[in-house]
């Protein structure tokens, strides 16, 4: 039987001072003089970054200075893919290392952050294509990595809603099948690190832009933000987008390019696509989120642009292709779009770990692949900072790899041409 | 959709163009380091304003040079390459005079 004062109990309730709405960090304090870790940035990367350096390596004196409002640049204008069948064995431990740490995430931080394993298709349509997605999957498979490469009657039986047909501009030959695929929720990450490391003591900051800053002899000694100045005893910046524009300040240039990439969400439908679909060919990846939106990406902007704005290429180009894979969704209207800046390296591979300035540390080079490795991120670049040298998993992106000829070329990166 | 200004071939759409990336002048092949040969293939400055690229015509295969502002997605200006090079730059002869 339901009680017919239900609401006012409920009312009553949330009310009671007994139990307050949970603040996920506290109110905004000053900043202090110095701290022993300051962390340019308030991306996910950044977050998880302290979260890290506070649980792992005891170092909670760490300060989060973030220009506009927490998690608000790339970590909310992704996709939210989680994979790890890249092509470079380099690559692949990396994303293998974060997948690992997603998939026990909710558990870890305490915070459902609605991962949701829905198997990775990377259809093929060419023979280069059908030979690369045997390649990724030997490369694959010798780490560890579930993926295999699958023809098209296992697709048609995977993928049912996938339009298999012969008569089509660019049929589908093949697909690199990844089980372990997954999407999550993007901005439950963010927060969920947030407040894993303000319950260690971090202090984060928002709306404090850094302005400059200080380096004496080549040794980072402090930050100029619009608040005062803040000395630490090492930086990292964690700023994709504009990576360039904070290392100018440091005094170093980078093999990056700023490029915005678009995406866009449909209306909300029934649930019917269990599985992420991606093709490179066609610049097309798709997969349908917990609210029912399809979630729709085609590849980076075919110019550089501090900027975020839309575009009608964009639009038709994916959505032209979109209805050569899935035609039943003619009728179907775009609901929201978006861009983020990405940073874009020459090798598709992040560029991590030391800087020409002593104690100054970088994560950049994130030009489409960031999100997923949001945790591998922040628990090497934490392990980077703590001991003064990289961890063993980003060496290989070290930045120096450009000019020692070392380049990781990752021609299993998605939304860019090989 | 956006207009871009070719100095062969008059306005046409942004789609029929190539994005070559920043100008920057290149040091004689024969005559640098490994490093600096390195740095001046990969690094940018990747300034956030008004910058100055090389842009293509696809369809004429005609390189020339823009001025655009990448915060606004304005393009300020375009002209032939030959306003900025003007003269032979002869870098087997640098070399030798190195040696």
């Amino acid at each position: 039987m339901i009680p017919a004062f239900v609401p006012l109990k409920i009312l009553r309730y949330g009310f009671r001072k007994k139990y307050p709405a949970e603040r996920f960090i506290p109110k905004q304090q000053d900043l202090k003089k110095s701290y022993d870790v300051v962390i340019i940035g308030g991306g996910g990367h950044a977050l998880a970054c302290a979260y890290y350096l506070a649980k792992t390596h005891g170092i909670t004196n760490v300060c989060i200075l973030e220009r506009g409002y927490l998690a608000g640049g790339n970590t909310a204008r992704n996709t939210a893919i989680i994979r790890s069948n890249y092509l470079t064995p380099e690559g692949v431990r990396f994303y293998e290392q974060s997948l690992n740490l997603y998939r026990d995430f909710s558990q870890e931080l305490d915070f459902n952050i609605l991962y949701s394993e829905r198997g990775h298709f990377t259809l093929a349509h060419t023979d280069a294509a059908v030979r690369t997605s045997r390649w990724r999957a030997e490369v694959n498979k010798q780490l560890g990595v579930d993926s295999e490469l699958i023809y098209p009657d296992e697709i048609a039986k995977l993928c049912p809603h996938l339009n298999m047909s012969d008569h089509v501009r660019y049929p589908i030959m093949g697909a690199l099948y990844h089980p372990p695929g997954s999407i999550a929720r993007h901005d439950a990450v963010a927060w969920a690190y947030a407040r894993g490391a303000a319950k260690h003591g971090v202090e984060i900051h928002q709306q404090t832009p850094v302005t400059g800053l200080i380096v004496e002899n080549g040794t980072i000694k402090g930050v100029q933000t619009s608040r005062g100045t803040v000395y630490a005893n090492r930086v990292m910046q964690a700023v994709a987008g504009n990576t360039s524009v904070v290392a100018k300040m440091a005094g170093f240039k980078l093999p990056i390019r700023t490029i915005p990439l678009q995406a866009c969400v449909s209306v909300p439908l029934k649930p019917f696509l269990d599985q992420i679909i991606v093709s490179g060919s066609l610049h097309v990846y798709v997969s349908q989120s917990s609210r029912g939106e399809l979630v729709m990406g085609g590849s980076t902007d075919p110019y550089g642009l501090y900027g975020t704005r839309s575009t009608l290429d964009f639009k038709e180009g994916l959505l032209g292709h979109m209805l050569e894979l899935l035609p039943m969704l003619g009728e179907v209207k775009v609901m929201r779009q978006w861009a983020g800046m990405t940073d874009m390296t020459p090798d598709f591979s992040p560029v991590m770990g030391l800087t020409p300035v002593k104690n100054y540390y970088i994560d950049s080079g994130w030009g489409t692949w960031g999100f997923k490795a949001t945790p591998v991120c922040g628990m090497t670049m934490a392990h980077t900072i703590a001991n003064d040298s990289p961890h063993d998993l980003i060496k290989p992106f070290y930045l120096d790899r450009f000019v020692d000829y070392q380049q990781v070329g990752e021609k299993g990166a998605a939304s860019v041409g090989h | 959709m956006k207009v871009m200004n070719c100095p062969l071939n008059g306005p046409r759409n942004i789609s029929e163009f190539a994005w070559g990336g920043e100008v920057k002048p290149m040091p004689d092949p024969a005559g640098v380091s490994d490093k600096e040969w390195a740095e001046w293939l990969f690094l940018e400055a990747n300034e956030a304003g008004i910058v100055r690229e090389w842009w293509c015509h696809v369809p004429t295969s005609y390189w020339f040079i823009a001025e655009r502002n990448n915060i606004t997605d304005e393009i300020i200006k375009t002209y032939p390459a030959t306003e900025l090079f003007n003269t032979r730059v002869e870098f087997a002869a640098k070399a030798a005079e190195k040696k």
